[in-house]
């Protein structure tokens, strides 16, 4: 019986002690940070209130009554509207073009990807330029089919399109690697013995590779839903949430209210409000979506 | 079964070892803050001074174009020729907003920086959050300082309930800046700019005009800033302000400030004059280096950086007038933090003085384009020299006289962000000046509720 004890402390010992450094620094940057926002959450905290107070979940149902965050919240579903579906979607014809392009093949896959291998800020810069009135490449096309100077980042009816231009520019050769590597997984056999049958190249994408890379499908779907909601260096060159909040997203408003309103408690509120969220997202992934998927 | 114990007790050593490599770098990091110099020092207490010279730690952000950096940390390196029991770690923080961010993450783990450049408008959140110290006794012992000496439109906003928290460093206004060529190819006087609203807005259509706007006024960060300018412009009362001095009230929603914000949008719906939208501030001083537009508002911050990368001739002048001139100030003072030594802040204090010396003050405006912000500045040979070149740099000193102070409110990132969001949604045309400035009062009134109690 001891022997079999320290056997299995042994055994058990040695796989905690693999898991032992991602395990410390999970807990110390994610697991606490997690914690210490949810119990934040229930004070009220900011420059009137210097000393916290115990509030409950008032901050919660401040929330609800803050015009402002649920516009912001509005604005983050339309932007996983605008942006998951479209980028999937390029993300899968960029990658059935260089799975199938024989010339310049290594060309392509660069080309598509490269966006991904400039950093953020950098991506965040090139943009302005392009939107930028009178002599941004955008701008110019927006203003000849507006027939009229059009500011593309300083209109709120156009702000949130831009953005969202950008961002499917940005995820879209991510999202191909995955589609690129899924592609590839699916064996040769089953195209030529649909090839010997007849079938043609639409009707072999449609009953071959898209029920066959629905894991990837799946897999880069939660990935972009919660990329859609993690966005902040982008509003932070390029509009500032501005204006008049029309591109203002969860993440840069709880940067906003932890930084330049120090309202601390609102901001952890904010951030329970959205690790829940993603929480949820991605739990239906393990436990509704996935049992739907076809695996080979 | 050994083999296995061995590997296990590796793992574990090798934990350790991140784990002590993490302490350590951490160290560092606080070194470089200047937190970790404390027990140092404390440790270091009974041996002789000259042994060890006190070190602070200054923060300062750059908001302009042009390499500032590299001129304050030479400044604070000739401080530190003079004054060897001195060592100063200048660190450069990003632009004002990044800076204050910094400074507040320090405050909040007491550590913060001992001597900072920071907005003159974060003085009540400062207070709020009993991070700075008054500097009234240092500046009654010390003769050199000569507080007369600074411009008293520059001293308003160092100021709440009689005492007095900064310095002027890093000053500024806002300024017209027009381009001659494209003047002269409009029929106009390129020695006469517009000084009305009237011949600003006649000036601009005559110049919005081949590919080019005529005015730009930048809209999307600190609006407010631009607002009050407007505002002041139009006021009969000639010290009248959009927020009272103790920082508890704001008055937005005036029928005169109505009208000032009907200003701003009419330039570009009604008058052609201007873009729509909300322009880009960073963008605005490019467009008119590239000749996007013959005239821009901007930070008088930006002198340099036109002086030397535009290629046409261009003068500067006092934004025009309606009922009278007027230009909020703008820019950064210097701070003394609580939370650190008397012996660091009496260093931070020497800095202060030595930063804010003339000789230095008209380095520094000479090199950046900030206004001088003592008038003695303006008597160094070295200032003479480049204004005689470059008369263009005394625009913004000039107009001190019709300057005052910029927007400074409790709860000031509330109120600001509710008057900025509110200046966009009327330069967007999403509601009229009138709807804009009332739900930007009952936004800010809401924000300063908790300070009127």
């Amino acid at each position: 019986m001891g022997a079999g004890w320290t056997g299995k402390l042994k055994r058990n010992g040695f796989g905690w002690g693999l898991i032992l450094p991602s395990l410390l620094f999970l807990c110390l940057f994610t697991y606490y940070p997690m914690l210490k926002a949810a119990w934040l959450s229930l004070y009220e905290q900011n420059l009137a209130t210097p000393e916290p107070v115990f509030v409950g979940l008032g901050n919660y149902a401040n929330l609800l009554k803050d015009p402002v965050f649920l516009k912001v919240f509005g604005n983050n579903i339309w932007f996983a509207v605008g942006t998951v579906p479209a980028s999937l979607g390029l993300a899968f014809l960029m990658a059935l073009f260089a799975d199938k392009a024989i010339k310049g093949r290594a060309i392509a896959r660069l080309a598509f990807f490269y966006p991904n291998m400039i950093p953020m800020i950098a991506v965040a810069n090139i943009w302005l330029f392009l939107y930028t009135p009178h002599f941004g490449l955008f701008a110019r096309l927006a203003a000849w089919i507006a027939d009229q100077p059009v500011n593309l980042l300083g209109t709120p009816d156009t702000v949130m399109g831009a953005l969202i231009v950008m961002m499917i520019w940005k995820e879209a050769g991510y999202f191909m690697i995955f589609y690129l590597a899924g592609m590839q997984q699916i064996p040769k056999d089953l195209y030529e013995a649909a090839a010997v049958h007849g079938v043609g190249t639409w009707a072999s994408i449609r009953r071959i590779t898209i029920p066959l890379t629905m894991p990837t499908t799946l897999f880069v779907a939660v990935i972009a839903v919660t990329n859609s909601f993690k966005l902040v260096d982008h509003l932070w060159i390029m509009t500032k949430g501005g204006p008049n909040h029309a591109s203002n997203l969860l993440l840069y408003y709880i940067y906003e209210t932890s930084f330049n309103f120090y309202d601390q408690g609102m901001a952890a509120a904010m951030t329970v409000v959205m690790i829940a969220l993603l929480l949820l997202i991605s739990s239906l992934q393990f436990f509704g979506w996935d049992r739907k998927i076809h695996y080979e | 079964m050994i083999k296995r114990s061995k590997s296990l007790l590796l793992l574990l050593a090798a934990c350790f070892l991140a784990i002590a490599g993490c302490g350590q770098s951490n160290n560092q990091t606080a070194g470089t803050d200047g937190g970790a110099a404390k027990p140092q020092t404390n440790a270091s207490a009974p041996e002789p001074k000259e042994t060890k010279p006190v070190e602070i730690t200054f923060y300062y952000p750059v908001n302009v174009g042009g390499p500032l950096t590299k001129v304050i940390d030479n400044m604070a390196g000739t401080f530190m020729e003079k004054h060897p029991d001195i060592k100063v770690n200048p660190v450069y923080t990003g632009n004002y907003g990044d800076n204050t961010v910094k400074i507040q993450a320090g405050i909040q783990a007491k550590q913060p920086p001992d001597v900072a450049v920071m907005m003159s408008t974060e003085l009540y959140g400062m207070l709020d959050m009993n991070a700075i110290i008054p500097l009234d006794d240092l500046i009654a012992k010390d003769a050199d300082i000569q507080m007369a000496d600074f411009y008293p439109a520059f001293m308003e906003d160092t100021q709440s309930e009689g005492k007095t928290y900064s310095i002027p460093f890093q000053r500024s206004t806002i300024v017209m800046y027009y381009n001659k060529e494209m003047f002269k190819a409009a029929g106009l006087d390129p020695e006469k700019p517009p000084a009305t609203w009237d011949e600003l807005v006649s000036y601009a259509q005559k110049l919005n005009k081949d590919g080019h706007a005529g005015l730009e006024i930048p809209g999307n960060d600190d609006s407010y800033w631009m607002f009050q300018m407007l505002a002041r412009q139009n006021a009969s009362d000639p010290k009248q302000n959009i927020m009272s001095s103790d920082g508890k009230k704001v008055m937005f929603d005036t029928p005169e400030n109505v009208q000032a914000l009907q200003f701003w949008l009419d330039l570009s719906h009604k008058h052609k004059a201007m873009p729509e939208g909300v322009i880009d501030w960073a963008a605005v001083p490019t467009d008119f280096i590239e000749g996007k537009t013959a005239m821009m508002m901007h930070t008088s911050g930006n002198l340099t950086n036109v002086k030397n990368n535009a290629k046409f001739d261009f003068g500067v002048a006092f934004p025009p007038a309606q009922k009278q001139f007027g230009s909020p100030t703008g820019g950064g003072n210097l701070y003394i933090f609580k939370d650190t030594t008397p012996e660091k802040q009496a260093a931070a204090w020497e800095f202060v003085k030595y930063m804010t010396s003339p000789e230095q003050a008209a380095l520094f405006s000479s090199s950046s384009g900030y206004v001088g912000v003592r008038k003695s500045a303006y008597d160094t040979e070295a200032m003479k020299k480049y204004t005689a070149d470059f008369p263009q740099a005394l625009v913004a000193r000039d107009q001190l006289q019709y300057a005052f102070r910029e927007l400074s409110t409790h709860n000031h990132g509330k109120v600001s962000t509710a008057i900025t969001n509110q200046i966009q949604a009327a330069l967007a045309g999403k509601t009229d000046a009138a709807g804009a400035l009332k739900k930007a009062q009952e936004e800010a009134d809401q924000a300063l509720a908790p300070f009127n109690k």
